[in-house]
């Protein structure tokens, strides 16, 4: 049969598809004829940054993805994980950055969506979501709406659909003023042999669409997020979804119901690139064929054309294959739950997608060139010739505070240090009753039902240092967000990362995304974590002007036995407080300049990989062992907010300490740089012995440099007084400053 | 004693009033399809459990009083059965009749999700008798629309009928606006009908009902609960 032709494809509608001309000739060199313009269409959502990875594939190879307990890798809609018992969790994180910025409520809410299905299509049940978020500064003029818009979306999204939202992080800074990110992230748990895969297999079974109706809503959002914003980028809101997250929830029973079917084939969510991208990648990976029916597609209006109907990025819609036969049980269970549902199509043999409308055919492509004939790029990388300024610093021209409780102060109620309760407690964090460690800890942890286990989830980056160094800020992203999960007592299993980048068509964007990727895969190889699943987002550009290189990794870690869940703050008056790991003189990258001086400079703290394992290992040792009863990482801010949110940061009652600390370096970079592989404990004096002896026996540098208790938090350095004040004073600071910037 | 929890196509904590009912308290407990068929008269105790009904786009619970099995619902409260709504199953509760009043939208017009201090007003009531006169509770809130509203006139009437049944408070048990999470008349958390066999509260006491976590106040609810069905209010 014929395919349809259209009007003569100009240079100029290539050039609308965010196609090439180089890329355009490729499609006619492989196809062997012209395109018609749905072909075109589906040429440009396929192969577009967003889909194609066409820039970091190349790099992304590099990454160790294998592991004992790794059931998935990258390639599947997330990754899974076993955790014994019988269970495994599925997990990723993905982008909704550029829709967000555009339209923030809506742009955020179908960001969970998407999330959320990319879970629940592999069959397991949303166990909990988390967020990393990036707004400009706080008083620019867009950020307020930007952080009230997003949250909001997030919070309307995720209780309606009743999966608790955990954890995450939020920072503020200039580079995200006219490009901020949300990254989401989703955790699910199922039973390790009920995985579902998106394939396609076996010739005849039929192809049942499900869902939502088919609207005209987000054509080429996937080749949106694909380019940079200017000044019209206001105009491109009608390419943002709406979603529904009612339909969501139906959709998450349905699809658990019917999962629990023998008959069911292959499953996969309808995402970026809609009913396009799901059909040729559930046949390009069980090497068939689709024929598809677009006439019987359910639509939200009259009078869609094809190209409309494939490229439609409507919220909420699947496609499964079930075993032929089955269609009317399936269709059944679909009404049960009120959704819409039709059979659209057939497995066929040949790997070729053959599209129909009313009789027509109106697409007819090989399944392999859509799915990977897009252009594997090696671009060229360049590093940034005024980084050795900026990498350069003299702290004698930094003056050094006599007294350290005003910074003290200014710190903790600087945006990005400043308590998050004004935005967790827009999210439900409890919903479905697995929540042990609720937000407002290092890590979100959530019981296993149904065994002793418990799982800490962590997302981390720390954007200035992947500015000044992308290769070593990648890795202290990983390092810290590590350290969170060993804080909570968890032992790391997997890593899933999305990568925020510029442009990559500019050399030195390029050479951060090659840097900071080399440094991830680096690390996890050395830290045994494998990468199971993530995403690239690049475009972070308005005007030229790219976000900071923003690695975002989420790491999930397991908890043998719930009871070793451990939190940050100090429990008990009497109870001595060490410090696990080094302190150096090192203000590079640190909230501490941002906040004081308003510089972004230096170089980001030295990571000796070495230590910061065995600092794993111990803090691991001394929970298991039941040592110490608070754990904290030393993060933004230094060992001085460390310390002050070990005493304010209990829900209940806060308690004071006094510190003694002996020092060589500057006071300030004493108590506010930003060395890594630090962990501050508490313990009950009795364990002093058996906690010192772990730290000899395993070579971590350890002191014991105070005691909790009193209303104030007291820091003594070399037996002078350097900070002195009330835990009220602090506790109030640190939790009312971000509503201050939000109201 | 047999327990029914309904299952409207958007209820989320439809799982955890289950577990608790099930897995706690050892109990027999089923699901109530929302579609309605199920003879409801074997149940002790029917909850209408949290979330969002149909979607809640207009105002909670709005959708959920034309479904089917409210109207079961509604007959089985007639003939006396017990009925437990909990948040979203108190605006429906409410948009049904069963309950008077409304629950308008928070007044900070955000979710709000934190555990909160509520002051038990009656406890001489199935569903708190196991409480102490006045002691106070510390329950998770999680919605956007519970703030309590009544008349004045109507307002008067519950107080005197012993109808307000929990109320925010702080840790002292002192009911100032201060201690208000969304906007309550009065403060109001929780009532139960005139009748004395249906009850809704914003507040989850499935929330701190599981052991796994230290916070067990919400048992003493479903301990009420439990002692009414199997002997009567014993006050």
């Amino acid at each position: 049969m014929k395919v349809r032709s259209s009007p003569d494809i100009t240079p100029d509608i290539v050039c609308q598809h965010g196609l090439t001309l180089e890329e355009y000739r490729r499609i006619q060199d492989l196809l062997g004829r012209v395109p018609n313009l749905t072909e075109l269409g589906i040429f440009s959502v396929m192969w577009s940054e967003h889909c194609s990875y066409k820039s970091s594939r190349y790099h992304l190879k590099k990454l160790p993805t294998e592991g004992p307990r790794v059931l998935q890798g990258p390639g599947e809609n997330a990754g899974v994980v076993d955790i014994g018992d019988g269970l495994a969790v599925i997990f990723k994180i993905e982008s909704h950055n550029h829709p967000s910025f555009i339209e923030p409520h809506q742009g955020a809410a179908t960001g969970v969506g998407g999330i959320l299905r990319d879970i629940f299509t592999m069959g397991a049940r949303p166990l909990a979501l988390l967020n990393s978020l990036r707004f400009g500064e706080p008083d620019h003029p867009r950020t307020r709406f930007l952080l009230n818009g997003v949250v909001d979306g997030i919070s309307s999204y995720g209780n309606c659909t009743g999966v608790p939202t955990v954890g995450g992080e939020i920072y503020f800074d200039p580079c995200y003023n006219g490009n901020i990110l949300v990254n989401v992230f989703c955790l699910g748990l199922v039973p390790s042999d009920k995985i579902f895969l998106g394939n396609a297999s076996g010739v005849g079974n039929p192809v049942i669409y499900f869902g939502s109706k088919t609207g005209r809503d987000g054509i080429h959002g996937a080749s949106m997020a694909s380019s940079e914003f200017d000044d019209s980028s206001e105009e491109k809101r009608p390419t943002v979804q709406v979603g529904d997250p009612f339909t969501e929830k139906l959709l998450i029973e349905a699809c658990l119901e019917l999962m629990k079917k023998d008959w069911v084939v292959g499953i996969q969510d309808m995402g970026a690139a809609g009913l396009t991208c799901s059909t040729f990648e559930m046949a390009g990976r069980a090497g068939t064929g689709i024929d598809l029916d677009l006439s019987r597609v359910p639509r939200r209006e009259e009078g869609m054309t094809p190209y409309e109907i494939l490229l439609s990025e409507s919220q909420e819609r699947m496609l499964v294959v079930v075993k032929r036969g089955m269609e009317e049980e399936a269709l059944a269970l679909f009404r049960k739950w009120d959704l819409d549902a039709a059979v659209v199509g057939e497995v066929t043999d040949k790997p070729v997608v053959r599209i129909f409308e009313n009789g027509n055919q109106v697409v007819h492509l090989p399944v392999e060139l859509v799915v990977d004939g897009a252009l594997d790029l090696e671009r060229p990388a360049a590093r940034p010739t005024d980084l050795d300024a900026i990498n350069r610093i003299d702290l004698t021209e930094i003056p050094e505070p006599v007294c350290g409780d005003e910074v003290l102060r200014k710190l903790l109620a600087s945006a990005n240090i400043a308590s998050k309760h004004w935005v967790y407690e827009q999210y439900d964090h409890m919903v479905r009753l697995n929540t042990l460690g609720l937000p407002g800890s290092d890590a979100a942890v959530l019981r296993v039902k149904g065994s002793k286990k418990a799982l800490a989830i962590s997302v981390d980056c720390n954007s200035r240092y992947c500015y000044l160094d992308p290769f070593y800020g990648t890795q202290i992203a990983v390092a810290e967000c590590v350290r969170n999960i060993v804080c909570s007592g968890g032992m790391p299993i997997g890593l899933t990362n999305c990568l925020n980048f510029g442009n990559p068509e500019k050399p030195e964007i390029m050479w951060q995304f090659a840097q900071s990727v080399a440094g991830l895969g680096e690390i996890c190889r050395f830290f045994d974590i494998p990468v199971v699943s993530g995403n690239v987002s690049l475009y972070n550009e308005t005007l030229g002007e790219a976000i900071y290189p923003t690695p975002t990794v989420a790491v999930v870690g397991l908890l043998e036995d719930r009871s070793c869940h451990t939190t940050q703050w100090f429990k008990e008056s009497g109870h001595l407080i060490g410090l696990m790991g080094l302190t150096l003189e090192e203000l590079g990258g640190s909230e501490y300049l941002s906040v004081r001086f308003n510089r972004v400079e230096g170089k980001p703290p030295h990571l000796d990989r070495v230590l910061e394992r065995s600092v794993h290992e111990m803090c691991l040792a001394l929970i298991s062992e039941g040592l110490v009863v608070s754990a904290h990482d030393c993060s933004e801010g230094g060992l001085g907010v460390a310390l002050a949110e070990s005493c304010i940061s209990h829900p209940e009652s806060p308690r004071g300490a006094e510190l003694h600390i002996e020092s060589t370096i500057r006071h300030d970079a004493c108590l506010f740089g930003e060395s890594q592989s630090r962990i501050l404990v508490s313990f009950p004096e009795n364990n002093r012995e058996a906690v010192e002896e772990k730290a000899r026996i395993m070579k971590v540098p350890f002191a014991v440099i105070g005691k909790v208790g009193g209303d104030s938090l007291v820091v003594n350095v070399n037996e002078e007084e350097f900070i002195r004040e009330e835990v009220a004073t602090l506790k109030k600071l640190w939790m009312g400053a971000l509503e201050t910037y939000v109201r | 004693m047999n327990c029914g929890v309904v299952v409207f196509p958007g209820s989320n904590c439809d799982h955890d009033c289950f577990h608790v009912l099930k897995h706690v308290f050892k109990l027999h407990t089923e699901w109530i399809w929302h579609k309605g068929g199920q003879d409801l008269s074997r149940f002790d105790l029917i909850v209408l459990p949290g979330g969002f009904s149909y979607g809640d786009y207009l105002r909670a619970g709005a959708i959920a009083q034309f479904s089917t099995v409210m109207k079961e619902v509604i007959g089985f409260a007639e003939s006396g059965g017990k009925v437990l709504g909990i948040c979203n199953g108190f605006q429906i509760l409410v948009e049904s009749g069963l309950l008077p009043g409304a629950l308008m939208q928070n007044h900070s017009r955000k979710f709000i999700c934190k555990t909160v201090l509520v002051r038990v007003e009656n406890a001489r009531t199935p569903f708190t008798q196991k409480c102490a006169e006045h002691s106070v509770l510390n329950i998770p809130i999680a919605h956007h629309q519970g703030g309590y509203f009544i008349d004045p006139e109507e307002l008067r009437r519950l107080e005197e009928n012993g109808q307000v049944v929990l109320r925010y408070c702080g840790s002292a048990g002192e009911v100032t606006g201060e201690f208000n999470p969304n906007g309550s008349v009065g403060n109001i958390a929780g009532i139960i009908n005139a009748g004395g066999n249906v009850m809704g509260m914003m507040p989850h006491p499935e929330r701190c009902a599981d052991p796994a976590w230290s916070n067990l106040d919400g048992q003493l609810i479903f301990k009420s609960i439990i002692h009414s069905c199997q002997n009567g209010v014993s006050v």
